[in-house]
């Protein structure tokens, strides 16, 4: 199965992603973003780091885990290799996520071409018929 | 959607359904049919409909498709009964422009630009995850937060009249640190004085033309081959951060039913979390500052280092591309104070305006107006017309017309590189793909935008300038 594809957008980036579960889907949300960004299946998962968010709704956790990416790149030099252990749940309070996002830290073996600076709500869209398909626009 | 036309420069979307007020684009009919295919004038429409905005929705000649409010759209709302929104700002807050002069000349740097922008290159971190050079403590970065570059010229980098060469003085007084998130802060710290990457770069350029001598001559531009350079980078993920974490809170205190496009949250100027993103914004806006105070004078540094002297490298202007604030203007004859958003829009104040220092307040503002990588800038000066035909603002670049994506299925870095070479113009970046996805193809006719900003009065040309050597983050 796709993972994602990249489409075009005249100033940022696009992209859908695919998954037979939202699960699926939202990593693959995430690796898409990565792509823009690095090749992740060149990036070695040597470490490990665990995520938990919540949101109002499905999109803002969308933003919330595509930013933790972003988050995590600037602060802790990490780019993602692959995501495991991906759950979302509903509760009444909203929406929330837990992941495990294995990569490595930046270094001389790695080449970053593109800077997504955010994650946005322009165009977004969470739909489900045989499966999810998320599409995101982000900020480059 | 019914647009109308005024005259060949101007167009309007008429206030029909839910708008407030019309929206007026100055384009040309060459600009206007790379606007048409995408949304961007939707978007200029969705902003129409925003509480409390006042006269029109602005659209510049440079624009594009946004999110929220289109790229270069400006808006102005009532303190009272409008709004302050960060998807009218942008992410990228206070992404803007600094221009230094200089008294070499092009034949002065000939020999010796490859060692300059190599030189440029090792003191002025760039890239994507590439951290600054200094080691940023969260006390220092709070001080940073509310000074923004008065707090660089305390420290050592620069001098006083850079301050007063800089949009706001290079401070925002309502700047407030305590309200910028722990994850905005850890961003920032790392990030200070950094060029980073993407529409980001820093050019050694040379005059090509002058336009208007006196003009220019009070800017400190004398003549055809004189050196300059251009730095253009913003508040990194400090920003980035400030932006997101506002657009949450709002959604979640104002939920998103009824808006149009989820990017256009908003809160009432006047109300506690409109306040609150109005002060955090303004210490991103410092960050920013800072940040290309810190930038300048790492330049500096270089050309002493290599040319024997820097003396002459005064700083012309450092203007805002990405911001809101309070200003006066008039509205129905009368004065007042609005909240004025510039996303990707540059101010363009004309003579007389208190906000223009000293120096320049009988020329007015000099506004900074960069090409897309390796093509022509531009030097304008604003206009005491722009205030009656756009709130006092004109465009801020080129914008874009091709995706990252198709830019980088066309084109490769490496002959972007030896194409320009070829040209005499040298190209350093941390990354061949990253160039690719710059190239000049992808975007808008700079030549054409600022023919319009000049026509329509709302940005008059002073002066052309080409890049001689070009560092992309």
């Amino acid at each position: 199965m796709e993972k994602y594809r990249i489409l075009p957008h005249t100033a940022d980036a696009k992209f859908r992603a695919y998954g037979r579960t939202l699960e699926e889907a939202f990593a693959n949300a995430a690796l898409a973003m990565a792509s823009l960004m690095w090749d992740w299946r060149k990036v070695e998962p040597r470490l490990s780091l665990a995520v938990r968010l919540a949101g109002r709704d499905r999109e803002q956790l969308l933003v919330k885990f595509l930013g933790e990416v972003i988050y995590l790149l600037d602060t802790r030099k990490f780019l993602l290799s692959s995501v495991g252990r991906l759950k979302i749940g509903e509760d009444a309070g909203g929406w929330t996520l837990e992941a495990e996002l294995r990569g490595d830290t930046l270094s001389e073996r790695h080449e970053i071409h593109g800077n997504v600076k955010a994650v946005t709500y322009n165009e977004m869209k969470i739909e489900e018929y045989d499966g999810f398909v998320l599409q995101v626009v982000v900020d480059m | 959607m019914e647009l109308r036309k005024i005259n060949d420069l101007t167009w309007e979307i008429p206030k029909q359904g839910d708008m407030n007020v019309p929206a007026l684009i100055y384009s040309s009919a060459k600009l206007l049919a790379d606007v048409k295919r995408d949304v961007t004038l939707d978007q200029a429409r969705n902003v129409a409909c925003l509480p409390g905005i006042q006269r029109m929705s602005y659209v510049m000649p440079d624009a594009h498709q946004g999110y929220g409010f289109p790229i270069g759209g400006v808006a102005a709302f009532d303190l009272d009964a409008g709004v302050i929104s960060p998807g009218g700002v942008g992410y990228d807050i206070n992404c803007g422009v600094r221009l230094l002069r200089t008294d070499f000349t092009e034949e002065d740097v000939k020999a010796r630009r490859k060692e300059l922008l190599s030189e440029i290159f090792k003191d002025v971190p760039a890239g994507v995850g590439k951290g600054g050079v200094t080691k940023l403590s969260r006390s220092v970065l709070k001080d940073i937060l509310v000074k923004g570059a008065e707090w660089a010229v305390e420290n050592g980098y620069g001098s006083k009249e850079d301050l007063e060469r800089t949009e706001e003085y290079g401070r925002m007084k309502d700047a407030d640190w305590a309200s910028v998130s722990d994850r905005a802060m850890e961003r920032g710290i790392p990030q200070l004085g950094t060029l980073g990457a993407g529409n980001h770069f820093l050019e050694i350029q040379k005059v090509r033309e002058i336009f208007d001598k006196e003009v220019a001559g009070a800017f400190g531009i004398d003549a055809a081959g004189q050196i300059l350079v251009m730095v253009h980078c913003g508040s990194r993920g400090l920003g980035h951060q400030v932006a997101t974490d506002y657009i949450e809170l709002m959604e979640n205190a104002f939920g998103v039913k009824g808006l149009p496009d989820r990017e256009l949250v908003n809160a009432p100027f006047r109300s506690e979390l409109g306040q609150r993103y109005y002060r955090t914004m303004c210490a991103a806006v410092n960050y920013a500052f800072a940040n290309r105070q810190m930038i300048a004078h790492w330049v500096r540094n270089v050309f002493a280092r290599v040319l024997g002297s820097s003396e002459g490298m005064r700083q012309v202007y450092d203007v805002c591309h990405n911001v809101a604030k309070v200003e006066k203007h008039l509205v129905g004859g009368r004065a007042r104070d609005l909240c004025i958003h510039r996303k990707g829009a540059t101010r363009s104040f004309g003579p007389g305006r208190p906000e223009i220092p000293d120096v320049y307040r009988s020329a007015g503002q000099p506004v900074i107006i960069p090409g897309s990588m390796g093509t022509a800038s531009y030097i304008l000066v604003g206009t005491a017309e722009a205030e009656e035909l756009s709130f006092g603002s004109t465009a801020h670049g080129a914008g874009r017309v091709m995706s990252r994506h198709e830019a980088l299925r066309r084109f490769r870095g490496e002959k972007i590189r030896d194409d320009l070479a070829k040209q005499g113009i040298e190209l350093q970046s941390t990354s061949w793909k990253g160039v690719a996805e710059e190239a000049s193809a992808a975007y808008k006719d700079v030549d054409e935008v600022v023919r319009v900003s000049h026509e329509v009065g709302i940005g008059r040309l002073v002066a052309k300038v080409v890049p001689v050597g070009v560092m992309k983050g």
